[in-house]
């Protein structure tokens, strides 16, 4: 006599007792928690940096990386985080950093020499735990050594981050981590706004170097995002409603140097060439 | 009033084997004197059964096969000492220092805390075994009648009050730490026991030796009244370790290290504190080449230290002997003794235990002990300076900062209310050391650039921004900086990036300080 369908489930119900809860329930994935990035069009379109995830931010060098970097980690840190950067090329500028309101003391530097080490050391702090964000800066590493990173390797560390409120976020020029990253962006510059053409007085002297650039924008394309969509109570990821559709979707964002008003757009670009005078970091 | 008494038999052998306790099942002899005449001091039980007596000299004691021949260890001996004086003061404050063997302790209201008297005998004999030593107890209602007991009795005893004498009276009048003089009067007499003592009359004693038969009577009839002299607490946790044959390896090194670390953890836990840092002093064995070679050339050579010094700063008191133990590994990997190590000493610096408690709408900050062993693990691979948290330093000089520890503590801060409005500053990427680069300059400014086998052409460029500082030092520095937009047209594709460059006045060079991203 077969057995019928019933009679199994129940068979193997009984036998997974203790072990599996309800094994022919359709277990719905949770709705994933992200932090944003403080780049209000990025967080719109991305819903944020998703936690306990791996995040690959890839681009040309001048493409806005490392902002979106100092932004998040100005975020993060705000929000009484401890924060940990794996700078591969020992690139980290603190100067730039404390510019972006990143709040330097809350944040673990780790400068490598090399890639072994980089690796090495983002593993330990995603073990160690506790951190709120840990950056993996591979961008200044030459790309075709990044390349040969084995995919093992973003495995490895796609499981470490898994199920820890942490963000893994990883910066290079390729996308390398593949499959493993649950967002990834590519970025790209776009055009520049130079603050040259408003220096009437020739005997002004600015001494930071921000002061001389005065922003450009950039283009971010969403090439890969697993972000699950969020109901309503979840109050952290109100604005984190993106599917797989949005996979392609392309942002433009603006970075600046010098601090704007707040009712200035942020685009189009020539705004960011403003004539108002600039009054910070006077010589 | 009641009074405890703890007391530690055979402490100079106690204290060697508190270090090694692999030696208690062993016949061990400890030998002390100017040599060469050196006697047995003291004996364990095991060397007792084979023939070895105090008193003997050296070559007497070596004549009986299996027995271990130490000499006595005065350090052990001052680490033990300063152990039972943890134990005591775990116990209350109010204490007396007697000896080094033996301490008193008023334990007058400690019934709440540990309950009868024969559970608060019970403790100190399980807490002296907790730190590697075996005490006897005594608790009475006078201190010399808890301290001739406990020196006479093993285990924990007890004495009710009012029956102080009945205890001491099979109690031979030795144990009553008699003046010789005094020793050789009651001998002749014939007094051996307290009990004897006890029933002669006290004036005419008194007669015949003076105050001193007075109170060695009052202590054999159980009515001594002398009271506690209060020792003040110390504050000094240190562990001493010689080794017979100068040890090279890590592994059986670390090995002796977690032993000394679980001890001082252990004392340190009996007084409640913690460990805010170790400090570490190996002596090292001296190099046979460098004891016998004299050649002008090993002369001029700066010579080794015979001492190894590191010392571990924790940012957080803790109490964790694994923990304390990994993070002396990893110091010891990254930094190695030069030479076999012969002699440990080791420090803790004590401090209150960290009192903390989370709060449910604070950010999750790193575990600060998990923290302390992750930084230490990535030090070991990146180097020691290379890990912490920046700080900028208070200077216009390009790239100042330095590095300091980072600290959980610091992520404690309460999140900043803002409205999040704040705009994306431009990143820079520092190139360090600056890139040398060649530039063209048309005009005065710069049109092309080369570096890092790279050429491009300047599309647009913006400078120069002069700064300089530090002329009143010995190391100067100026430089015109230039913000430099760069085509790269030959490379495939093509790319483009900004740059920061500068002209170096003093070297008359031109370098890439940096990228903007």
């Amino acid at each position: 006599m077969r057995p019928t369908s019933a009679a199994l489930r129940l068979q193997v119900e009984s036998a997974l007792t203790g072990r599996v809860i309800s094994p022919f329930r359709l277990r719905e994935p949770e709705p994933t928690c992200t932090a944003p990035t403080g780049i209000p069009a990025l967080d719109e379109s991305t819903g944020g940096l998703p936690r306990g995830s791996l995040t690959e931010i890839y681009g040309p060098v001048s493409s806005g990386k490392t902002s979106i970097l100092l932004s998040t980690l100005a975020g993060r840190t705000r929000n009484a985080e401890a924060c940990a950067l794996v700078d591969a090329q020992d690139a980290f500028d603190p100067n730039a950093a404390q510019t972006a309101g990143v709040h330097l003391e809350q944040v673990l530097w780790v400068r490598c020499r090399s890639l072994d080490q980089a690796l090495r050391s983002t593993d330990l702090l995603l073990h160690g735990g506790g951190f709120g964000l840990i950056a993996l800066d591979l961008a200044d590493a030459p790309a075709r050594v990044v390349r040969q990173i084995p995919l093992n390797v973003w495995f490895r560390l796609r499981r470490a981050v898994e199920s820890t409120p942490t963000i893994l976020l990883v910066l290079s020029q390729e996308s390398n981590a593949k499959t493993c990253a649950s967002l990834v962006l590519r970025l790209q510059k776009e055009t520049a706004a130079w603050s040259l053409h408003s220096r009437n007085n020739a005997g002004r002297i600015f001494h930071t170097p921000s002061c001389l650039l005065e922003g450009w924008t950039s283009e971010a394309e969403i090439v890969r995002t697993r972000i699950q969509r969020a109901t309503a109570h979840y109050i952290d990821i109100d604005r984190s409603s993106v599917s797989r559709q949005d996979a392609g979707k392309i942002v433009r964002f603006a970075v600046c140097a010098d601090p704007r008003h707040e009712n200035e757009p942020t685009l189009p670009v020539p705004s960011l060439a403003r004539k108002k005078e600039r009054k910070q970091n006077p010589g | 009033m009641a009074f405890a008494a703890i007391f530690v038999p055979n402490f100079r052998l106690q204290a060697v084997v508190r270090c090694e306790p692999e030696l208690a099942v062993r016949p061990i002899a400890l030998i002390d004197g100017p040599p060469p005449t050196y006697q047995v001091v003291a004996v364990n039980r095991l060397a007792a059964r084979l023939g070895v007596a105090e008193e003997m000299t050296k070559a007497a004691a070596t004549q009986f096969p299996g027995v271990e021949i130490r000499p006595r260890g005065k350090l052990q001996e001052t680490t033990a000492h300063a152990v039972l004086l943890d134990v005591a003061w775990s116990f209350s404050p109010r204490m007396e220092d007697t000896a080094p063997d033996t301490v008193l302790i008023d334990v007058d209201g400690l019934a709440s805390l540990f309950g009868a008297h024969e559970n608060i005998a019970a403790s100190m004999v399980s807490k002296c075994a907790e730190m590697g030593l075996t005490a006897q107890v005594a608790i009475a209602a006078n201190v010399e009648t808890a301290s001739v007991v406990a020196r006479a009795l093993p285990g924990a005893t007890v004495i009710p009050e009012g029956r102080e004498a009945k205890f001491l009276e099979s109690l031979p009048v030795h144990m009553l730490s008699l003046s010789e003089e005094l020793c050789e009067v009651f001998e002749r007499w014939g007094v051996k026991t307290c009990k004897a003592l006890a029933s002669l009359p006290v004036i005419s004693l008194s007669e015949c030796v003076g105050q001193e038969g007075v109170r060695v009577h009052a202590i054999a009839s159980g009515n001594g009244v002398r009271s506690l002299v209060i020792a003040e607490p110390a504050h000094c946790f240190e562990e001493f370790f010689e080794l017979e044959d100068a040890v090279e390896d890590l592994e059986p090194l670390s090995f002796l290290l977690g032993r000394l670390l679980d001890q001082l953890c252990a004392r340190l836990a009996a007084r409640s504190l913690a460990v805010r840092a170790i400090h570490l002093h190996f002596t090292l064995q001296p190099s046979f080449e460098s004891a016998f070679d004299s050649c002008s050339e090993a002369i001029r050579k700066k010579e080794l230290s015979s001492d190894y010094v590191c010392a571990i700063e924790l940012p957080v008191p803790c109490r964790d002997a694994k923990l304390l133990l990994k993070l002396v590994r990893l110091r010891l990997q990254s930094t190695p003794p030069h030479a076999p190590v012969q002699k440990i000493h080791m420090l803790a610096v004590p401090s209150f235990p960290r009192v903390t408690q989370g709060g449910l709408f604070v950010p999750e900050v790193p575990d600060p002990e998990k923290l302390e062993l992750t930084i230490a693990r990535i030090a070991h691979v990146v180097g020691e300076g290379n890990v912490g948290s920046p700080q900028l330093m208070d200077s216009h000089r390009p790239d100042s900062f330095r590095m300091h520890r980072f600290s959980v503590a610091s992520a404690y801060a309460q999140p900043v209310d803002r409205d999040g409005k704040m705009e994306t500053k431009i990143g820079f990427r520092a190139y360090r050391p600056p890139v040398l680069t060649k530039v063209n300059l048309r005009g005065g400014r710069p049109i092309n650039v080369a570096f890092l086998g790279r050429s491009g052409e300047v599309v647009h460029a913006s400078g120069p921004w002069r700064t300089s500082g530090d002329w009143w030092e010995e190391d100067p520095w100026q430089q015109d900086a230039w913000d430099v937009e760069v085509n790269f047209p030959y490379e495939t594709p093509p790319s483009q990036g900004f740059y920061r460059i500068c002209f170096d006045s003093r070297q008359k060079k031109w370098f890439v300080l940096g990228a903007y991203d």
